[in-house]
């Protein structure tokens, strides 16, 4: 880690759990092996799987102000890591995954992707959204089908691969059905298999189980851990459930409220699988969520303040309590 | 069937009266036909093929007609929606020009096109177009932002993007705007029709006009009230539903 803080001098200051050594960031020992090997870092400088450097994004509010969004983000992802982001709603969190799918141009800085410079969406990068962004009206196969269609795959490949992808779901039955007769779970997990269908590198998950029940929660998390160590995909993953980010990810990345920035980073180092309730869980979460507090705090303040949008200096330090 | 019985008896109802009124010969029959004169003008020109030919060429021109609106709509209103210097602009403009009865056309078209079939397609494409054009911007604003994302996202661009993402996700909200636009396409035909031989069925109205036979005018009439509402009730009821199926959407009552 201590080279990258080189490499990017105006990253802000990570604090690493005292627990883990400060070298750990990377991929570690898992109960899988990791697919991608990396380089020696000694040989020549490792190329990320994602690479964000001094990413801004700011936007003119309807009163005509314009307003930081997102403030000089530095992150790197390694190959087959699962980096989770949180950050109290109004971060920024989920405009910074819009970024690096491409749907959205930055202002400034860069948006790496195996050190080649994000031009637009690409089917590299696959978004798996919220709700309510499969095709109703396409059935479950043909939803899971559209984005090979996109890329010209052969038809004949494509059946193969529907079946593949929704048999690793567990929805083969499904495939012929419409997404209104589905379960939000289900849903959720045709929109895993459609988005692993076109093959990414990397997957963009927007609290995809936000909105689910708390034992469909639970399921998919296992679910996706599995089909993760399974296919050996990079994730970022974007929540505000700090026990989820710490129930999934490698590290966790804490934003601050407007404008997002990278406040610290936890490497989570627990064995897998992990499960929700675990009291090691609990109490990795427990430390981020100390440093949350403050942020959503200052989130809450701002939603309290009648609608007035805060004008946060840029350079100010988050932590302030109002 | 309590519906059906409701049926029977509105329509009974009618027709009684409307025999009633006719046999208390307070107008001449040339004025005021009797249900059975208009069934026998329908036989008759069913039996020369007159109607037959006039609902060919009728439909024909309907949908050349309706089939260019829906096309240049489409594009048009998707156009407005997506272009801010459109819809500020153009927006305006194709509102106000929907109080304009296509029909208002007709001399230009004439001037334009000459007496021939165009002028007529001309005033029907007017008639329709604004409504496809409005339905289509109206639509492409409601669909849930995040259809145009999520295709983009798994690599649709350009006209992929529309015919295979854009188009069915705002289907549900311009189907509305289609039916609409058929209605419109359906009356400035008849209209048009009306003004010059043309040989549709606006014509073989305006003959029995000129032969001052009243039970052909009628017949020619719930012709075209017919063609209207079968096309209404089959192709459009029939596209609502699948549609509904499809997004599991409950069916308006």
């Amino acid at each position: 880690m201590s080279t990258d803080v080189q490499k990017f001098p105006n990253q802000f200051p990570i604090s690493v759990d005292p627990r883990f050594p400060a070298d750990s960031a990377g991929p570690r020992d898992r109960t899988r092996p990791v697919s991608v090997g990396r380089p020696a870092p000694a040989v020549a400088p490792e190329i990320f799987k994602v690479g964000l450097s001094d990413l801004c994004l700011s936007y003119r509010t309807q009163s005509g102000e314009r307003l930081l969004a997102l403030d000089h983000i530095n992150l790197q992802v390694h190959p087959g890591e699962f980096v989770c982001i949180v950050g109290p709603s109004g971060c920024g969190k989920s405009t910074l995954l819009h970024l690096i799918a491409g749907l959205h141009p930055q202002t400034s800085g860069q948006i790496l992707i195996d050190g080649k410079p994000v031009q637009g969406p690409g089917t590299d990068r696959i978004m798996i959204f919220q709700e309510h962004a499969l095709f109703p009206w396409l059935t479950v196969g043909q939803n899971v089908e559209f984005g090979m269609k996109m890329k010209g795959i052969p038809k004949a490949e494509r059946e193969e691969k529907i079946r593949h992808y929704l048999h690793l779901v567990h929805l083969a039955k499904f495939e012929k059905s419409y997404i209104h007769q589905l379960s939000g779970g289900m849903r959720q997990r045709i929109a895993i298999a459609r988005a692993l269908a076109t093959e990414p590198d990397v997957l963009l998950m927007d609290e995809p189980f936000a909105a689910l029940d708390a034992q469909t929660r639970d399921l998919l998390h296992d679910e996706l851990e599995r089909i993760w160590s399974e296919t050996g995909r990079t994730i970022i993953f974007v929540t505000h459930n700090v026990r989820e980010a710490v129930r999934l990810g490698d590290r966790v990345v804490l934003l601050t409220f407007r404008p997002g920035r990278v406040k610290s980073e936890f490497p989570v180092e627990l064995p897998r699988p992990r499960h929700l309730e675990d009291p090691t869980v609990a109490r990795a979460a427990r430390e981020i969520l100390d440093e949350l507090r403050d942020e959503i705090n200052r989130s809450l303040a701002a939603e309290y303040n009648d609608g007035v949008k805060p004008r946060i200096e840029p350079g100010v330090a988050g932590g302030s309590r109002v | 069937m309590k519906r059906a019985a409701r049926y029977i008896i509105f329509y009974s109802a009618l027709f009684g009266l409307w025999t009633l009124l006719a046999e208390l010969k307070i107008w001449p029959p040339y004025l005021f036909p009797t249900p059975w004169g208009v069934g026998e003008a329908l036989y008759a020109g069913f039996q020369d093929h007159t109607y037959w030919i006039a609902i060919r060429v009728s439909m024909q021109r309907v949908l050349i007609g309706y089939g260019i609106s829906v096309v240049l709509g489409m594009i048009l209103g998707l156009g407005v929606a997506s272009n801010k210097f459109l819809e500020e602009t153009m927006g305006g403009l194709l509102v106000s020009l929907q109080s304009l009865p296509s029909i208002c056309w007709w001399p230009l078209a004439l001037l334009w096109f000459g007496l021939n079939q165009n002028a007529i397609l001309f005033v029907v494409i007017m008639g329709s177009l604004l409504s496809v054009t409005l339905a289509m911007e109206d639509g492409r604003k409601q669909m849930p932002k995040i259809f145009g994302q999520a295709g983009r996202n798994l690599g649709a661009k350009g006209f992929k993007l529309f015919w295979y993402v854009l188009l069915p996700a705002s289907l549900p909200f311009i189907v509305s705007g289609l039916k609409q636009g058929w209605a419109f396409a359906w009356r400035s035909l008849i209209t048009a029709e009306m003004l010059y031989l043309s040989l549709g069925l606006g014509q073989v109205l305006m003959m029995g006009r000129d032969l001052n036979d009243m039970s052909a005018v009628i017949a020619v009439m719930i012709l075209i009230i017919a063609i209207g509402y079968v096309v209404d009730g089959v192709v459009f009821k029939g596209m609502e539903r699948h549609l509904q199926n499809k997004w599991g959407l409950t069916p308006a009552t």
